[in-house]
């Protein structure tokens, strides 16, 4: 094994770190280097990132590559475990990526108390929580680093957040810590309970997928199931969960509310599919109607909730609830096929919204508000940003041709047919509650750009001076709508990679008898000969 | 007249070595009070040097010990000079040289007698010493009573403050009565088995099972103990006695002193009822079970409402205790169940969860003398902007009080997983339902641990007062020693996961 093999993912998750650690150092008046130094780490860091995405081989997505296993705490038996599949991946980029984008838009934006800073240290352990999360392959280590991402997003929210910061950034952080104390509870129990032939008792997340659970009553699985759901149900959030989310991203600030949206919502959904589905596959198929029927309530309740709002940024917060709704939507189908559309959604949700943040911080930033009934004309006074906002709107309502499209219709139709022997009429139905869910969606995106971007500005801003999309802004937005669009032209980018891996590692207890597999092709590792004459992914 | 064949009196083998840690400990008193003597009264305060070297001398002779390797039984066992028995005796003496780093400048600008400080500080750490190493109702009892005594002192210690002597009071009372209570359950096991030796009352249990009068005994005793390390209901005398205490005895008593208690408690119930095959346990673990619970619910709610520091610390470290004992019902659980292993795996939990709760609430007072010393107030409200008056302070503070939340990379999260792991570990109804319980209160407890954290960062100062907090270097030097064991052992736990397995 090379050094680049066995060092980079260590890098990616730790050079933020070191980062961090090196601006401590650096007088708090000098900001333009701690400015420099944050963006050279993350840019650093996304270089390592993009240098595993080279050197991944796109033939056995399915099998963990750039492994590294060692001891860590062996008086629990955790190691310190990173690796990447197809699954991974996709999610990995896109969290070094978007950290780079926060770094480049906050340049000239960091919002009061300023102090750069302490923000940009905040950013870059938001980024080794996030990075580690996506590697981890050990329970313990993936415990940890879902938890590092707390406290810097408290304070974030708690320092430089809005009016009501205090109330919104303790409330995220105990719902969060509320779940995450379960989950851990989850995670022990998987770890006494589960006896992995040949191995015993283990953390690692690839040996206990591979037993599946073996061994446990089901009523156990059921119980430790459900300790996992509430701690990733409360981060991804789902509906009866969900009620930090609007608090948490209407006060934060820009980037905060940016790198919430994009990355950490999708350590929940992540953690289904990386955690609960292939550990307990018995559990999940009782599960999966419930967590179908809250998904839609969710679709459902985020539309209606997002046309009751005032707030710009409260609405898009409450488009995640909806958004969300079709990742989790999917997973519950526990078919390849929904949980490669998951996936996808993880992804375009990410960016689509994230940009929409973006957007919604510039305009806070030109007018001072954010309420929907003061705000208008965009289109004339930053016709630019206007045009960007209805690009994104588009995106996000799932219009085919941008990425947005590719998470929602295949969610969608992937109820069709549900795996994992659950009831076709139950999951059919919820396809038709999703597809309303689905016009809701163009509702109240089409409503919310109607307000800010069309008709003539308010009188009160009539003769403001508006600052259209600066050089900063056009830096860090420019890469996301050409990776908005290129994902919804070549959704393949991402489906290739995660297509195997899913389909091997988290959807195969659930292939039954009556789906018709919709990817037929799969080579799992069982088959290495098989892996091999994969089509490498076109252009990489 | 005495019959010379009979009576037949047998001088007992004497390890020096074995001594040398408590031997250094007790010349380290006498050379305090002597030297308070003669010392005039400007320069008494120089006996803080001499305990402190005193104390670092301590360790040497405990790092031959461990280096010599083997373990050491004295007096047929009653008192044993293991791996266990050291690593707690090291704990106790690096506790109370941190309290004494926390106490030089507080007691020298105070009007405090400061000979007799260091000296009563030194005798309850003797107590403290030899407590790790008991294995006898008696001296159980005595280092029991030899910890508590100078400590019913040190609490009246600001002797104009009526706060302090009524903290020293109810102190006195509360443990008078604790001690009758634990003397009456002693004296009924030994009516009982007829023996002092815990081995022996193991070995007696092991045989007959859990005879009535045994269970109201171990009750009586449970009871007693439970109100040296204050949990719930038995919790009372601490908020008041922490509060009106002087600070640096208060964390050495939510420290040093607590810890005594639960060595004590990890003695006379592992040693003592539960050795060799934990049957006996079904009749002791639901005591400690409502104990747990009890003491982190209520000592969680009422921490939320406090608005005083010292307070706040004193509930958090009743709620601390109650995460604590939930490795004990979890080992009585696993014992009554068929499993002395985990029962020994949990019992380490509890040693691992006190030494890093040592670092971290010591880190937490140290950094509350540090800002009193500006403020004079321990009001959480007197920490609104500390961040802008001395960020390094509001840093550390912010890290201290995290790692009591448990929130990972502090040290703090491996005290709650090793909990965690004890009770799932257990595996029974009543184990998960009591993981639950911790888990709700784990994340309660944030809340108010944040307040200060907010209060630290989130609010503006209210005063325009910036001049830098001044630290004296003892006090940086305790400040430093603890945070960095915090951050260390949260990173790497496995320096101090080896502690906790050597003696179960």
């Amino acid at each position: 094994m090379n050094w680049f093999d066995s060092w980079a993912l260590t890098l990616v998750v730790f050079i933020p770190a070191i980062g961090a650690v090196i601006l401590m150092l650096i007088p708090r008046e000098q900001e333009d280097a701690i400015k420099e130094v944050t963006l050279f780490t993350t840019l650093a860091t996304l270089g390592f990132t993009i240098g595993t995405l080279i050197k991944f081989d796109y033939g056995r997505t399915s099998t963990l590559q750039f492994s590294v296993d060692k001891n860590w705490i062996d008086v629990i038996n955790s190691h310190y475990h990173v690796a990447v599949d197809g699954i991974s991946l996709p999610m990995l980029a896109l969290s070094s990526f978007i950290t780079v984008l926060c770094v480049i838009y906050s340049w000239n934006h960091f919002p009061e108390p300023h102090n750069p800073k302490a923000f940009l240290i905040l950013l870059l352990i938001l980024e080794v929580g996030m990075n580690g999360t996506f590697v981890a392959q050990d329970l313990i280590l993936f415990f940890i680093f879902f938890e590092i991402v707390l406290l810097p997003m408290f304070f974030m929210i708690g320092v430089w957040g809005g009016p009501n910061r205090e109330y919104a950034s303790i409330k995220f952080f105990l719902f969060t810590l509320f779940g995450s104390a379960l989950m851990l509870l989850s995670f022990l129990a998987l770890y006494f309970k589960v006896d992995v032939p040949g191995v015993g008792h283990t953390f690692d997340m690839v040996l206990l997928s591979k037993a599946a659970g073996a061994g446990l009553v089901h009523s156990t699985q059921l119980l430790i199931f459900g300790g996992l759901f509430i701690g990733f149900a409360i981060k991804v959030p789902m509906f009866p969960f969900h009620t930090w989310l609007p608090d948490a991203h209407t006060e934060a600030p820009t980037v905060g509310s940016v790198l919430l949206a994009a990355i950490l919502l999708k350590l929940g959904t992540y953690g289904f599919i990386r955690i609960a589905l292939p550990i307990l596959p018995e559990a999940a198929k009782s599960w999966a109607p419930w967590i179908g029927l809250l998904s839609v309530i969710g679709i459902i309740y985020g539309a209606l909730g997002c046309l009751a709002q005032t707030d710009m940024k409260r609405l898009i917060a409450f488009s995640s609830v909806a958004h969300m709704g079709f990742v989790m939507l999917g997973i519950s189908t526990l078919t390849t096929f929904g949980i490669n559309a998951a996936i996808f959604g993880m992804v375009a949700h990410g960016l689509i919204t994230g940009m929409l943040f973006f957007i919604a911080g510039s305009v806070q930033h030109n007018y001072g508000t954010r309420e929907l009934s003061r705000l208008g004309g965009l289109l004339k006074q930053a016709p630019k940003m206007g045009w960007i906002l209805g690009f994104c709107a588009m995106a996000s309502l799932g219009l085919p041709g941008l990425a947005g499209f590719w998470g929602e219709f295949p969610a969608v139709l992937s109820t069709f047919n549900p795996g994992g022997d659950l009831s076709q009429p139950l999951f059919r139905t919820y396809m038709v509650i999703a597809a309303i869910g689905t016009v809701l969606a163009a509702g109240y995106l089409l409503w919310m750009l109607q307000k800010v971007a069309f008709g003539t500005p308010k009188p009160e801003f009539a003769d403001a001076h508006i600052h259209d999309v600066t050089t900063y802004e056009w830096t860090a937005w420019v890469p996301i709508l050409l990776l908005i669009v290129a994902l919804g032209i070549f959704p393949n980018i991402i489906f290739r990679v995660t297509d195997d891996a899913v389909a091997c590692q988290t959807a195969a207890p659930f292939v039954s008898k009556t789906t018709v597999p919709i990817s037929p092709s799969v080579k799992c590792p069982a088959s290495p000969l098989a892996a091999q004459t994969t089509a490498k992914v076109s252009g990489r | 007249m005495l019959s010379a064949a009979t009576v037949h009196i047998a001088t007992p083998a004497f390890d020096w070595h074995a001594f040398a840690p408590d031997l250094v400990l007790v010349a380290t008193m006498v050379v305090v009070l002597v030297a308070d003597l003669l010392l005039p009264d400007r320069e008494s305060w120089r006996t803080s040097s001499i305990a402190a070297v005193g104390l670092l001398g301590a360790l040497v002779p405990i790092a031959t010990l461990v280096h010599s390797g083997h373990d050491r039984n004295l007096f047929n066992g009653a008192y044993v000079v293991d791996h266990y028995a050291l690593a707690l005796k090291a704990f106790f003496i690096i506790a109370t040289y941190i309290t004494v780093l926390l106490s030089v400048d507080y007691i020298r600008e105070g009007d405090y007698y400061k000979g007799e400080f260091y000296f009563l500080l030194l005798v309850s750490t003797f107590g403290m010493s030899i407590m790790a190493s008991s294995r006898d109702l008696i001296s159980l009892f005595v280092a029991l009573e030899t910890i508590s005594i100078p400590t019913f002192v040190l609490a009246t210690f600001r002797k104009h403050d009526r706060a302090s002597n009524e903290a020293g009071v109810k102190y006195y009372l509360i443990g008078v009565l604790s001690s009758a209570l634990m003397l009456y359950g002693m004296s009924l096991i030994y009516g009982v088995t007829g023996a002092t030796k815990l081995s022996d009352i193991a070995a007696y249990m092991s045989q007959h099972g859990t005879v009535p009068l045994v269970a109201v005994a171990m009750f009586l005793s449970l009871v007693g103990f439970a109100f040296k390390v204050s949990a719930v209901p038995f919790h009372f005398w601490a908020p008041d006695t922490y509060e009106g205490a002087p600070t640096p005895v208060t964390a050495f008593l939510s420290v040093a002193s607590k810890a005594g208690g639960f060595v004590a408690l990890i003695n006379i119930v592992y040693f003592g009822f539960f050795l060799p095959n934990g049957r006996a346990a079904d009749s002791w673990w639901p005591v400690l079970w409502v104990l747990a619970a009890l003491s982190m619910t209520l000592g969680n709610l009422v921490a939320l409402r406090q608005t005083n520091i010292v307070r706040m610390l004193a509930y958090s470290s009743v709620a601390q205790g109650g995460f604590m004992l939930v490795p004990f019902a979890a080992a009585g659980i696993a014992g009554a169940d068929g499993h002395p292993g985990k029962a020994a795996a949990a019992m380490s939990a509890v040693v691992i969860y006190l030494l890093i709760y040592g670092a971290m609430n010591l880190g937490a007072f140290a950094v509350v003398i540090a800002v009193a010393r500006r403020t004079r107030s321990a009001e959480i409200s007197s920490y609104d902007g500390l961040w802008e008056i001395a960020p390094g302070l509001a840093v550390v503070m912010g890290i201290f009080l995290a790692s009591l939340a448990g929130v990972p990379f502090f040290a703090g999260w491996f005290a709650k997983f090793v909990m965690f792991r004890a009770i799932i570990d257990a595996g029974t109804g009543w184990a998960i339902a009591l993981g639950i319980i911790a888990a709700v209160n784990s994340v309660i407890a944030f809340f108010y641990y944040a307040r200060p954290i907010r209060a630290m960062i989130f609010h503006a100062p209210t005063t325009e007062d910036r001049t830098p907090i001044v630290i004296p270097q003892p006090l940086f030097a305790a400040i430093a020693l603890t945070v960095s064991v915090v951050v260390v052992v949260g990173i790497y736990p496995q320096v101090f996961a080896r502690v906790g397995e050597l003696a179960f």
